[in-house]
């Protein structure tokens, strides 16, 4: 290669891709500030007034809505860490020659578009459903007792659409854990208990922390569940659902444009404090 | 039940077994949960329904899968996700591979910045980028349609490609490299007769990926389609009262495309263990 095309090619290289993520994805975010700080109606048309009491008013207004978000977002990560951890250990350490089967089977399901999915479900969980329709006639649940739209039903929804999210990497770190460190803690007298704990557990942490952060970033925008599982009941909406209906549906663009941003900064906050309190130190061991 | 694991006796006793035969079902449960959608999604595209409903189990046909493709609004909007599908993926394919390229091959300030612009939208929420993309076409009066769903497709797809190419470069024998040029191989010769092969897996699994995550996208694409209706948008929009049972029908053959796909893959993978296991360790790469 010439030399002096050297310095050129890995500019010729970015230009295109870094372009487009700059022209359709910095750029966008730069005008929903600007956006967000206009004032006026659809009708008449917005005007950038600098308007930034508008943050103020729709966290005070909103509170709630993030408040309840985070928490089926946390819900649902604690969750799938719970059932994705026994998964992913079993896969790791128990499945043979089945490894890559195994997880194969565990990533299927989610080949098949998330809203179908979502669909499916919320007939499975209809009132009078195959489950609890059946509970109900045999006696065993109150006829008017009913699962859809609420707070469970959502946070149900959004740990099954994201366990893959959580098992794959805690999977990954798992898989790569020598096995010598376990048998040379249980040679020490752990039990096995303290040796999962001391040992295991401490070695997939990388895993685990980003298993929960590539579930619960998706999960506290995520609006689709809410609507769907949710059955669009309002008490369970998240903010998604409101930014979603603003934009779409009443283009309220400035005040929906705001909630993006103050949710943007809660999930940038909220992950800072999480990889803090982790120890980014200890991940890298 | 610390207590009593730390005290058990250290034989297979009953207890041991026991435990041994929780972690195995579990797993089982669990993929019966997830696949649980899946079996009713499959059980009633076969459904024969009364009304427009298609809640209840009425009987077996076969009607659905034939009278699928006479529907023009779902044939439109499955081509519609094929055509934006098919776009997307090769324009943030050829794109992100030249990123992958660029970081892994060379030093050059700034680099931090390209990280984030990779980074960022991946782990952003997608309202967030499909919000701000609308933002960016209201403020210039484009018309949303067609090309502004295939420019979105395009920006997240290339960061999910940077990221799966980048993972291929990064455990290449850059020696493989030095020994064409040493072999009068010219710098383009060499890329194309030897880097390239070398991480075109690489490369193939990346556009499988945006593939697959164009074809299934309805959040960023809702923000971005106007008129335009895509297949997850249609579905959403058609199942406000039940589920068509076109629905469960192209969701029946989409999963079975990815069945034999994974299939082949696995048994793909199988046989390059084989040779693998045969080669030498360094024509591995790693």
């Amino acid at each position: 290669m010439p030399s002096r095309s050297r310095g050129l090619t890995p500019l010729l290289l970015l230009l295109p891709g870094g372009g487009w993520l700059v022209v359709f994805f910095a750029v966008p975010m730069a005008f929903m500030l600007l956006v967000s700080l206009q004032q006026g109606t659809f009708d008449t048309g917005y005007q950038l007034t600098w308007n930034f009491g508008i943050y103020p008013e729709v966290i005070v207004r909103y509170w709630d809505l993030y408040v309840r978000s985070t928490g089926f977002a946390l819900a649902a990560t604690l969750l799938t860490l719970a059932i994705g951890y026994p998964v992913a250990y079993t896969i790791a350490f128990r499945g043979g020659r089945l490894k890559n089967a195994l997880l194969l089977l565990v990533v299927l399901p989610f080949f098949v578009s998330f809203v179908i999915r979502t669909l499916n479900w919320r007939m499975i969980l209809s009132d009078n459903g195959m489950i609890f329709g059946f509970l109900k006639d045999l006696g065993l649940l109150e006829p008017n007792f009913h699962f859809l739209a609420t707070p469970a039903s959502v946070i149900f929804g959004l740990t099954y659409n994201f366990l893959p999210f959580m098992i794959l990497p805690l999977y990954v770190a798992i898989e790569k854990i020598d096995r010598r460190l376990i048998e040379a803690a249980t040679d020490l007298y752990a039990s096995r208990m303290q040796a999962f704990w001391r040992v295991t557990f401490v070695l997939s942490l990388p895993g685990v922390v980003a298993g929960s952060l590539l579930t619960f970033i998706p999960a506290v925008g995520d609006f689709i569940t809410a609507e769907v599982i949710g059955s669009g009941n309002p008490e369970v909406f998240m903010v998604g659902n409101i930014i979603q209906r603003k934009f779409l549906e009443s283009l309220d663009y400035p005040a929906a444009a705001a909630l993006s941003f103050v949710l943007v900064a809660l999930v940038m906050a909220l992950v800072t404090v999480y990889t803090r309190t982790v120890g980014s130190d200890r991940l890298a061991g | 039940m610390t207590t009593a694991t730390a005290f058990a006796p250290r034989g297979p006793g009953l207890g041991v077994r026991l435990r041994n035969l929780l972690l195995p079902a579990f797993t089982g449960l669990l993929l019966l949960l997830l696949f649980s959608p899946i079996g009713v999604m499959i059980a009633f595209s076969f459904n024969d329904p009364a009304g427009r409903q298609n809640i209840t189990w009425q009987g077996f046909t076969l009607r659905n899968y034939v009278d699928v493709w006479g529907r023009s609004e779902i044939t439109d909007a499955m081509t519609t996700s094929l055509a934006v599908a098919t776009i997307s993926t090769i324009v943030a394919t050829t794109f992100g591979t030249m990123i992958g390229l660029a970081l892994t091959r060379f030093e050059f300030r700034g680099r931090w910045i390209m990280n984030l612009l990779i980074f960022i939208p991946i782990t952003a929420p997608e309202i967030i980028l499909g919000a701000s993309l609308l933002t960016l076409w209201v403020s210039f009066d484009v018309e949303r349609g067609f090309l502004t769903i295939v420019a979105a497709h395009i920006m997240f797809n290339i960061s999910f490609v940077v990221v799966t190419v980048r993972a291929r470069l990064a455990g290449f024998n850059r020696s493989l490299e030095e020994a064409g040029m040493d072999l009068y191989a010219d710098g383009r010769t060499t890329f194309w007769k030897v880097t390239f092969p070398i991480i075109f897996p690489g490369i193939l699994s990346a556009a499988l990926l945006a593939f697959a995550l164009s074809i299934d996208d309805y959040v960023i694409t809702s923000f971005s389609a106007g008129h335009t209706v895509t297949f997850p948008l249609w579905v959403f929009g058609a199942s406000r009262v039940g589920i068509p049972p076109e629905v469960n029908v192209l969701g029946t053959l989409i999963f079975m495309v990815a069945f034999v796909f994974i299939g082949v893959q696995l048994w793909a993978q199988r046989r390059q263990g084989r040779t693998a296991e045969a080669a030498p360790v360094t024509m591995v790469g790693r």
